[in-house]
């Protein structure tokens, strides 16, 4: 059985939709026009016991809303979803035991006080054995290396230090599914490596299940081999992290090396001329003709070196972001009334 | 059972460290709550003057002066400041989110989180109440019967109980209106007059002394200052603290149900 089984999920919400200026919030008191919007059209997913996956997307498109409603925070317009066996949104305490939900933005430690104190609390409210508890505290704090920092109130805490105290709360129960929603936002280099390779470790360890969201790309390929696009409520691609640039990017980088002072002129003919810092070159060629151009240069030009690398992976996402909201505005303006429909109400 | 009370020990405890965390803020402001007992002194010493009458529905001046130091006290109980106004904050930033996705019960913790308050609250004033009450006790007529005192202590537990069950649920009607500010300045205004606070309720003419009795905001400061007064008696005594009981009962409900509609409107609108 899958730990995460979603079928046909879908959340929509009503938008208030204020028109501009003062006119229009006096009458918006006694008269307002409301837009439908879907958060969440409709998506199937499974997720096995023991995968780590990432939900990539761009703001707005479904990512968050997809975890709260797999955390039970809110509840779908249509569909269904079982996590380890329980529909989350009926919020069974067996299931709110199982899980832990990890909001980079969001804070769920006593502010004034230390993160101990968190701790103890969350050893009572998620019934944790005093010797368990002892035992996965000392481990989480030590492989986070924040065990100096348990007697300090949390208000003092970095934001880095902050986000392994949020996680060690979260796993103190030992869930056996972790949602985390951007985990890293906002972290230097340093913290976001540090949380990285503590999330790639724990994840093995323990082989639990582990939905993540994030904007850093670099969260993603180190940590997921499985990796779910969501744009606009709609999963796009559900495959592994390389599958993205195959599928989604007709293009290769070539990048030439010319002999002394050889630097030709008519380059564009091989491709799009990318960037040329003599004695180099850089070109954009279709993934179908690279075998053929890279002949005909080496044919043609006294070459010292070349290498053919995939496009950077950030840019091919956002080349298929901008490709999926085109593709969605088309199918909206096709079927506006399912999508999006403007309701009155007084 | 066990595991329960064990977790509500540690809510408790951890409520009254952080309680303890901003001593001095605390301090100077359950010290200021004191003032007004001066002014108040003053102000019905200058009514009976001015009057020139020594009694107004069988309040002396001495006894009103009594009456408001033991309204004082049963505020002390059922006052509940920033309890609606920090439920409305946790619904409108999402952080009221950590009570639907951990095993922990809003109202439970929010209830312990407020004897923490008041807990704390007592310990610091506990002092100075004794010597407000130590240097006017010649407006008292003196201890009551053991009878009357345990009804009184009872009163004022149930009044906490009350005006915490009351103003949670205010704080609750975020779920809807998202600010509640509005909405609590018209209740405090409510309590302020009819709780008795202002004014022994006994000076309220017809038709807004059977319309008070029908509130349930006089069992919030009158009912216990007017049990330790001898103002209410014997059966009528009792009755009260029924109707208090029954108060507050009313108001558990409500603030239960308003919270699963609370939660199960917010899942459907999101945050």
């Amino acid at each position: 059985m899958s730990a995460i089984e979603i079928r046909g999920l879908r959340k929509s919400y009503r938008v208030y939709q204020k028109k501009e200026g003062l006119w229009a919030s006096l009458t918006g008191l006694f008269h307002r026009e409301y837009r439908e919007v879907d958060a969440v059209r409709g998506i199937d997913l499974d997720v096995e016991q023991g995968e780590f996956v990432a939900f990539l997307g761009p703001n707005g498109a479904g990512k968050t809303t997809t975890l709260k409603l797999l955390s039970g925070v809110i509840s779908p317009t249509v569909g269904q979803a079982r996590v380890l066996g329980h529909v989350p949104w009926e919020r069974e305490n067996s299931y709110r035991r199982k899980f832990a939900l990890v909001m980079g933005q969001k804070n769920q430690l006593w502010w004034d006080l230390p993160a101990q104190e968190s701790f103890r609390l969350h050893q009572k409210i998620y019934r944790i054995d005093p010797t368990e508890f002892d035992r996965t505290r000392d481990e989480l704090v030590d492989l986070l290396e924040v065990r100096h920092l348990l007697g300090q109130p949390v208000r003092e805490l970095s934001l880095g230090e902050r986000m392994k105290m949020e996680l060690t709360a979260a796993l103190l129960h030992s869930p056996d599914v972790l949602f985390l929603d951007e985990p890293t936002i906002g972290l230097d280099v340093i913290a976001q490596h540090n949380i990285q390779k503590f999330l790639k470790h724990y994840q093995q360890q323990r082989k639990i299940t582990i939905l993540l969201t994030s904007h850093y790309m670099k969260d993603v390929a180190a940590l997921c081999k499985r990796v779910v696009i969501i744009a606009h409520g709609d999963i796009m691609y559900d495959g592994s992290l390389a599958g993205i640039v195959d599928r989604f990017s007709g293009h290769k980088e070539l990048t030439l090396q010319f002999a002394d002072d050889r630097m030709p002129s008519d380059l564009a003919r091989y491709g799009e001329v990318l960037e040329i810092v003599e004695p180099k070159a850089r070109l954009r060629v279709e993934r179908g003709s690279i075998a053929e151009v890279l002949s005909a240069v080496l044919a043609n030009h006294s070459v010292e070196d070349v290498s053919v690398e995939d496009p950077p992976l950030e840019e091919v996402i956002a080349e298929m972001f901008a490709l999926t909201a085109d593709q969605s505005r088309e199918s909206r303006d096709a079927n506006r009334q399912p999508a999006q429909s403007v309701t009155q109400s007084s | 059972m066990h595991a329960r009370v064990a977790t509500w020990w540690t809510i408790l405890k951890i409520c009254v460290e952080e309680r303890l965390v901003y001593r001095g803020d605390f301090a100077l402001g359950t010290l200021m709550r004191f003032l007004p007992i001066v002014t108040q002194i003053f102000l019905w010493s200058a009514v009976f003057v001015a009057a020139e009458t020594k009694g107004i529905k069988g309040y002396s001046s001495t006894d009103v002066i009594a009456y408001y130091l033991l309204t004082m006290l049963a505020r002390a109980f059922s006052s509940m400041p920033g309890l609606a106004t920090g439920i409305a904050r946790q619904v409108r930033e999402g952080e009221i989110k950590k009570f639907m996705i951990q095993p922990i019960d809003l109202v439970s913790y929010l209830l312990l989180a407020r004897i923490a308050h008041k807990l704390v609250y007592y310990l610091v004033a506990a002092g100075p109440f004794a010597l407000v009450y130590y240097l006017c006790r010649s407006y008292f007529p003196g201890w009551p019967t053991p009878e009357v005192f345990v009804v009184f202590v009872c009163s004022l537990v149930l009044s906490f109980m009350l005006g915490f069950f009351l103003e949670a649920s205010m704080g609750l009607i975020a779920f809807w209106f998202l600010e509640v500010t509005s909405l609590l300045f018209v209740y405090m205004l409510f309590t302020f007059f009819f709780s008795g606070h202002m004014f022994p309720l006994d000076f309220l003419p017809e038709p807004w002394s059977t319309i008070v009795d029908f509130m349930p905001f006089k069992y919030m400061a009158y009912f216990p200052a007017a049990v330790f007064l001898g103002k209410v008696e014997g059966p009528e005594m009792w009755q009260g603290l029924a109707i208090q009981t029954g108060w507050v009962l009313l108001f558990i409900v409500v603030c239960r149900r308003m919270m699963h509609a609370g939660y199960a409107r917010y899942s459907g609108y999101g945050g």
